[in-house]
């Protein structure tokens, strides 16, 4: 393994587990009430308020802290959602054939044309803006393109000659799938996850900051950044803040799944 | 009573086209037969529709008896009637498996054998190909075998189940001189000993004429000439069949020459 790709996944890692373990840190420990508004409006940095207070008077440090449940909450179930349904999907179309086959790949290009957060407003649309909507949306969107790398894998998988060998042998597909399939696509799918992750904490961002995600008084930091946008040149900490912790979590993702792509290889880990 | 009958065999892709046209040839048991002919030529086709394992969009007609199994209408498991070798070491194991845990699969299946009955009888079919030291070899990734151990390996798991018939598609090809010419002698040493059935699929004069009796050539999806192998080397009747025996001349004389320089 490479020492750059190691550096990677040391520092992806850092980065993601100072999120989280804001976030631990958050169920067992807040320095405000969410809703406590007694340190005044605007209240600069410093004192008893780390990062100062918002334009109604709430913790900062407070509501980056409960934003960063919700960008993890949306990294994990976007990714449930997501692999699941990618995965399971993406099996069936790689094992389909002729006009199924077609079909399905049309299916997937339909869907993935659509861009991510066009296909999660659409959702929101029809469903009304909620948390859990706005996962499920993006999920959606994550499951198509999920979809389609499986397809791909699973199809290279079985034109491999070790496939024919296993069917020779008489094993039976099912079988084929869980000792074959599945873990020489695992790799590749998993990275793949990983990085769809950082993609997921953005869109969810973006749709909150739009007003189609998590709806108030629940701080994310995709609204945070909008509710500071008025106020950006008085308290400019308003927005850094959750900027600074949304590009730190993006970041720390992206550099795990840089790093998880060497650990999972055979060839050099082993 | 031959092991394997193909009759009039026909395999046709997508839009029509015959990969494979009008084959019928017969292997008896502990027979040797080769099939000879240039890529592209329909053999390695020949060999999958045999197995009842042709890639999907093709379709087969005509009839292939194997074992009184009819492999065109009703394929059935194989294992323990018919095996395969591939070409590629490297793609016909699976990189994430260790190699005893591939030999053991087809072992499992077939023979039901579990624990330590099952962990000695793939040391046995790793010791059968003439791999020592095979405890290390059972744990290993495909990785971290030579080119030569790996198709040791898939030899060895083809031949767990003791098949009838043996088809080996290539399965030289893709090793270098020195190990192709073990690796023949171990095909040899098996089917001599086992008196399995033997069908030897290759591009490579040379080659077939060490290990095969009877042969087929094939060409542009059909058998162009059949016989004993000594004979179409010595006086090939198919314009086709000259070519290759002079080519595999030439080529021979080719090395003599540099090996004079040198």
């Amino acid at each position: 393994m490479s020492r750059r790709r190691s550096l990677h996944l040391a520092a992806g890692l850092l980065l993601v587990a100072v999120v989280v373990g804001g976030v631990l840190l958050s169920y067992l420990w807040l320095p405000f009430a969410p809703d406590d508004t007694s340190g005044g409006r605007l209240a600069p940095p410093g004192g008893d308020h780390l990062l100062g207070t918002d334009k109604l008077g709430r913790d900062l440090f407070t509501q980056l802290l409960i934003g960063g449940r919700i960008a993890i909450g949306t990294a994990l179930g976007a990714v449930t959602v997501g692999g699941v349904l990618g995965v399971s999907f993406g099996l069936v179309a790689g094992f389909a054939t002729r006009w199924l086959d077609d079909a399905a790949a049309v299916l997937l290009d339909i869907l993935i044309a659509f861009p991510t957060l066009l296909l999660a407003m659409l959702i929101v649309a029809g469903a009304g803006a909620s948390l859990a909507t706005a996962v499920i949306a993006i999920g959606l969107a994550m499951a198509a393109v999920v979809a389609r790398l499986t397809r791909v894998l699973v199809k290279q998988i079985l034109a491999r000659d070790y496939i024919t060998a296993a069917r020779v042998a008489g094993i039976s597909w099912p079988r084929i799938v869980v000792s074959h399939v599945l873990p020489n696509i695992a790799p590749t799918v998993s990275v793949n996850l990983a990085l769809q992750a950082g993609l997921a904490v953005l869109a969810e961002a973006s749709l909150s900051y739009l007003g189609l995600g998590t709806p108030p008084p629940n701080a994310s930091w995709g609204r945070m950044l909008y509710e500071a946008q008025a106020t950006v040149l008085v308290a400019p900490v308003a927005a850094l803040a959750p900027g600074i912790a949304l590009v730190a979590l993006v970041i720390g993702v992206n550099l795990t799944a840089d790093g998880l792509r060497d650990f999972t290889d055979p060839r050099r880990s082993r | 009573m031959s092991l394997l009958t193909v009759d009039g065999l026909t395999v046709r892709n997508g839009t029509g086209t015959a990969l494979v046209d009008d084959v019928s040839f017969s292997v008896a048991p502990g027979d040797r037969t080769g099939l000879i002919g240039e890529s592209g030529s329909g053999k390695s086709l020949t060999a999958l529709a045999v197995l009842g394992l042709l890639p999907p969009g093709l379709t087969a007609s005509g009839s292939i008896l194997l074992d009184g199994a009819d492999m065109i209408r009703a394929p059935r498991g194989h294992g323990q009637v018919a095996a395969i070798v591939f070409q590629e070491p490297l793609t016909a194991l699976d990189p994430l498996m260790t190699a005893g845990r591939q030999i053991a699969a087809p072992i499992r299946r077939f023979r039901g054998l579990r624990g330590a009955a099952l962990r000695s009888a793939v040391a046995e079919a790793l010791a059968e190909v003439h791999l020592t030291d095979a405890d290390r070899i059972a744990r290993s990734y495909p990785h971290q075998l030579s080119g030569g151990q790996r198709q040791r390996v898939a030899i060895a798991m083809a031949i767990a189940c003791r098949p009838k018939l043996l088809i080996a598609d290539e399965p030289t090809t893709a090793l270098d001189v020195t190990v192709q010419a073990e690796i023949l002698d171990l095909l040899d040493r098996i089917v001599t000993t086992r008196g399995t059935a033997l069908l030897f699929i290759t591009h490579d004069l040379p080659v077939a004429a060490k290990v095969v009796r009877d042969t087929h050539v094939m060409r542009h999806g059909r058998i162009v000439e059949s016989g004993p192998i000594l004979d179409l080397v010595s006086h090939p009747q198919h314009e086709y069949t000259r070519t290759l025996v002079d080519s595999a001349r030439r080529f021979d004389a080719a090395l003599k020459r540099t090996g004079r320089d040198s």
